[in-house]
């Protein structure tokens, strides 16, 4: 028996129902107006009234609208079909809507239920099972989409049958388990599960080892990010975030890619739909969409479906880990979901922490940045979920609430500056401000230097260190002259330029130059770093900028030729040439 | 709702801008008339409902009539339209009421699936939109300005060159001067019948400004979407709509955010922005809007949010070089332009482009050497006298030519000034463009 209720006040998007009988927090309901219905979930209970707040616009709604508890949190539906789909925050699937307007109170499946798949068992009738096992799989694109023990079993359960290979509905039983009590529990293809809920079908959760390669020399030389790592991306407007997230979704090395548009521009998730069919996956040669889900929540959709968006983005990206699968989830913009967070916390009449924020912002940003993670699967198998979210800071100042509360949580941060932004020197990302925790892990350090040879961090690190003497060397010129400096400072200043321009900055809107693959990171990273290690005596300032310049200008030229190409030769025969002057 | 509607007689609460009564079957966001002022609901708490009152409570006494009208803001739509002027309630200014089919302002939003990517250009014939920061259809962008610069004439110069069907204007706490001007500028160019207007004064309370975004928009989703017409949204001032924003937020005791200004300003701002869209049948809505600046300051929360939510912007900026107002090509951007350019124009456009900025940018470096005082090298001099003809020819708003002519004038620029090697573009592209010498 559902629990029913009548609405009794509405400020915004904030109703207050009248319950007449139990109901939870987080609770879904429908609110009938007319004759549509709005989807809404409890937020606050207190006495028989509950607050809910509407996913919908709720013009119109007046008291005693009649109310229906669902006896249900916000659920995801998981099964095969994710892929390549375009959901709202709420996971209407927005490409089977037909309206050109997204009209209120309408809600369709997020899974063609009439769909059929070729399905593989993966265990016998007798064995025992848990959440998360694997019963079978269906070829899904390029991927064994694996039909698991829902998520919200507890405890052993025996496989009392499971269906031959075959062609079977979405919707057919294809195994049937029983618990110890004896209660069978039929199983579909398809699982719902909360999505504010961590989802913690996994064995163990490691400390991250190995490295999620994005094609970014800033980002893979520099300051690497760990499969199952966290990292965030705050910059000012026009600093290129969206550009830099969309070339890690092309390019990143990861076998699903899942991409939260939360509360950003339409146009540009148009531009995700339309390029990514059309692109090429580096690593499988595969259509990019084919690896893609694409949660849509834009700016002008309603705003309290936007929290929802990124936490169905992340149960999605755990539904595939659970599958063993190496999964990059990218968030754009997590400060509006903090927005989102800070209109209800508002209407709610909460008392407000900084800059009108809830209290307890910190606090769910890093429950939600710690589903992320790198997990062994009750099977002994590994996958993963990546976790990258980028924040807008109001004036682009650095010290607000959503930055410095992601700054506690994220172990990566990728600081995208206004300056190199204004001088064109993308990836804007500030070598000495942006870090990685994980060049401190010893096992990311381990993996490192078995991949690029002894002695690579300690080869980041002294990089950093050009960087920053350059800077310094740099403001010594600014304030003294040119020529009143030792010419020394100037070889400083231009060794940590030759860095800047040759690994640090990346021209994404070129095919060569956009995706640098590790070798070829390796190579460039160990060459421009002997030469930084070289000593060279030049008679004056202009000798040695006009020297540096020629280097990095041949040095450009090999980021943009073919890797190994006869035109890359060519390049490196003459860097040779330039280097043999000042031997 | 049912047609008939009680009168109410007793307000329990007044404020400067709200007043509270007790009454059955209000809806939320429904429209009244609380003392023959129009009111719309903003809160039901059991039987009691507050409303605000556009044009403020004051001399409304607490025995004042109150009657519902039973629906949210609406708007007559049809041809009849166009080439009239309208109060932010969408009534004539100017005469006879219109008819038409009536529809409710503020309407859904479009499913990102069936937007199509923008990709025609809008030209204007201003160089330092077309060339630097192509317009394009379905773009939002506003001009960033300080209050003294002349925006709304080159909002107005931009609506009657750029190639569209339709332009409708919203104007929030306009001077009756600007709204004159305006008003003349569309008369004198002959095209009033393309024109619609819906129009807030500083005459009229700064709360009724909230009405005229939706309003604006309305109309226009009716000439693009029913009609696939081609439709150029002009929004001037959006600082002082938030400004009304924070001042109804302030007086329903919410907890202002940075700049005092209310918690949803980016959900509010980008409600209205993001109603530009390309249309899968070919319409559009294109919205150019100006938001002023408090002394340049774009850190402040207005033009903060704005960048966020706008495709780029364009900052005016008085160059003292010329004395003319110019677009800064520094910092202004549209983020759409590389949809179109050297696509849908001359395919030296993007390089073009590039060079000249750069090139402008050496001789603001040279400048900034002249004044610390350091000796100027033969570069130097040639790229400020560059600067200063890119600026008068091209920069400057009150240039109007064609885009090719704007391309032949930049590398006529190139030639006089610089080698081959110093604009240093694609040598295929520099070898066809190149001017020839004469």
């Amino acid at each position: 028996m559902k629990t029913t209720g009548e609405v009794v006040g509405v400020i915004a998007n904030l109703v207050t129902v009248k319950t007449f009988g139990p109901v939870a927090q987080n609770e879904i309901c429908y609110i009938e107006l007319g004759n549509i219905r709005l989807m809404a979930e409890v937020i606050k209970i207190k006495g028989e009234n509950a607050f809910v707040q509407v996913f919908e616009s709720t013009r119109g709604l007046g008291i005693g609208a009649k109310v229906e508890f669902q006896g249900n949190m916000l659920e995801a539906t998981l099964g095969p079909g994710i892929l390549t789909r375009i959901y709202d925050g709420l996971q209407n699937d927005l490409k089977a809507m037909e309206d050109v307007f997204l009209q209120r109170g309408t809600y369709n499946d997020p899974l063609d239920m009439n769909s059929t798949w070729e399905f593989t068992p993966l265990c016998n009738v007798g064995d025992i099972v848990v959440a998360g096992n694997w019963l079978g799989w269906v070829p899904e694109g390029w991927l064994e989409h694996k039909i698991m023990v829902p998520f919200k079993c507890k405890g052993q359960y025996k496989v009392k049958s499971i269906k031959e290979k075959g062609t079977y509905k979405i919707t057919d039983t294809i195994a049937v388990i029983e618990n110890e009590e004896g209660e069978e529990l039929p199983v579909t293809m398809i699982q719902k599960w909360p999505v504010k809920v961590p989802v913690t079908a996994f064995t163990s959760k490691p400390r991250p080892k190995y490295t999620l390669e994005t094609g970014i020399r800033a980002i893979d030389t520099f300051n690497p990010i760990a499969e199952g790592g966290t990292g965030f991306i705050p910059g000012p407007f026009g600093a290129g975030k969206t550009v830099l997230q969309h070339a890690i979704s092309k390019q990143a090395d990861a076998q699903v890619i899942i991409i939260a548009a939360c509360g950003e521009r339409a146009n540009e998730v148009v531009e995700t739909f339309v390029e990514f069919p059309e692109l090429d996956d580096p690593h499988t040669g595969r259509k990019l969409m084919e690896r893609t889900v694409i949660i849509a929540n834009t700016s002008n959709m309603p705003v309290s479906a936007r929290e929802a968006s990124v936490y169905t983005a992340m149960t999605i990206g755990e539904y595939y880990r659970a599958m063993g699968y190496k999964v990059l989830l990218l968030a754009d913009s997590t400060s509006r979901w903090a927005q989102a967070l800070r209109e209800m916390s508002n209407r709610l009449e909460e008392l407000p922490g900084q800059d009108a924020f809830p209290m307890d912002l910190s606090a769910i940003i890093s429950e939600f940045y710690a589903r992320a993670g790198y997990v062994y699967l009750p099977n002994g198998k590994t996958g993963s979920v990546t976790f990258l979210g980028t924040v807008s800071p109001a004036g682009g100042n650095l010290k607000e609430p959503v930055t410095e509360s992601t700054k506690k949580a994220a172990r990566c941060f990728y600081a995208l500056q206004q300056s190199r932004a204004d001088s064109k020197r993308y990836p804007a990302i500030d070598p000495l401000e942006s870090y990685s925790k994980y060049l401190e892990y010893e096992e990311i350090q381990k993996t490192l230097e078995e991949k690029f040879g002894a002695g690579w961090t300690e080869l980041v690190t002294r990089a950093k260190t050009y960087v920053q003497r350059g800077k310094e060397a740099n403001e010594q010129i600014n304030i003294l002259g040119d020529d009143s400096v030792p010419v020394e400072y100037h070889d400083r200043f231009w060794k940590s330029e030759l860095i800047d321009f040759v690994i640090l900055q990346q021209d994404s809107f070129d095919v060569t130059d956009a995706n640098c693959p590790m070798e070829r990171q390796k190579m460039m990273f160990e060459l421009v770093m002997s030469i930084c290690d070289g000593k060279r005596d030049f008679k004056d300032f202009e000798e040695c900028s006009s020297y540096y310049k020629r280097l990095i200008n041949t040095l450009r030229q090999m980021n943009y030729s073919e890797w190994k190409s006869e035109q890359f030769d060519k390049y490196m025969n003459q860097v040779n040439d330039i280097l043999n002057e000042k031997k | 709702m049912s047609a008939f509607q009680k009168t109410y007689t007793h307000l329990t609460a007044l404020t400067k801008a709200t007043v509270t009564l007790k009454a059955t079957g209000a809806a939320n966001d429904e429209l009244a008339k609380v003392d023959g002022r129009l009111a719309q609901v903003v809160k039901i708490n059991g039987n009691e409902v507050t409303l605000q009152v556009f044009e403020g409570t004051n001399g409304i006494p607490t025995n004042a009539e109150v009657e519902f009208l039973g629906h949210s803001p609406m708007l007559k739509v049809s041809h009849e339209l166009c080439g009239r002027f309208f109060d932010a309630y969408g009534h004539p200014l100017d005469g006879a009421d219109i008819q038409g089919e009536e529809r409710e302002t503020g309407g859904p939003t479009v499913n990102p699936y069936k937007r199509k990517q923008p990709s025609e250009l809008i030209p204007t014939g201003i160089a330092g939109i077309d060339l630097n920061n192509t317009l394009v259809s379905g773009q939002k962008i506003p001009f960033f300005a300080d209050p003294n610069q002349p925006y709304n004439q080159v909002m107005a110069m931009v609506a009657l060159r750029a190639d569209v069907d339709r332009i409708i204007l919203g104007g929030m706490g306009l001077t009756n001067d600007d709204y004159l001007f305006y008003r003349n500028a569309f008369d004198n160019a002959g095209v009033l019948d393309k024109i619609v207007a819906f129009v807030n004064t500083t005459d009229n309370p700064p709360v009724e400004r909230l009405l005229v975004p939706d309003m604006a928009l309305t109309a226009a989703e009716y000439f693009a979407v029913d009609n696939n017409e081609k439709v150029l949204v002009l929004l001037t001032d959006m600082t002082l709509y938030a400004d009304a924003l924070a001042i109804v937020s302030n007086r329903m005791d919410q907890i202002p955010s940075k700049d005092s200004m209310p918690g949803s300003l980016y959900s509010d701002l980008a409600k209205i922005y993001e109603k530009a869209v390309q249309l899968p049948s070919g319409g559009s809505i294109t919205i150019l809007a100006v938001t002023t600046l408090n002394g340049g300051d774009i850190t402040h929360a207005v033009p903060d949010n704005t960048g966020y939510i706008t495709e780029g912007q364009l900052f005016l900026r008085n160059d003292s070089e010329i004395g003319k107002v110019i677009i800064d090509p520094f910092r202004s951007l549209s983020r759409l332009k590389q949809l179109v350019a050297g696509k849908k124009t001359r395919r030296d456009h993007p390089q073009v482009m590039n060079a000249a900025i750069r090139l402008y940018a050496d001789a603001a470096n040279a400048k900034t050497k002249l004044e610390n005082g350091f000796d100027l090298s033969d570069y130097d001099n040639r790229a400020l006298a560059f600067a200063k003809d890119y600026s008068e020819r091209l920069l400057a708003i009150d240039v109007n030519i064609p885009i090719n002519e704007m391309l032949d004038t930049a590398w006529k620029l190139f030639a006089k000034y610089f080698s081959k090697s110093e604009v240093a573009i694609k040598e295929e592209i520099m070898n066809e463009f190149w001017p020839k010498a004469e």
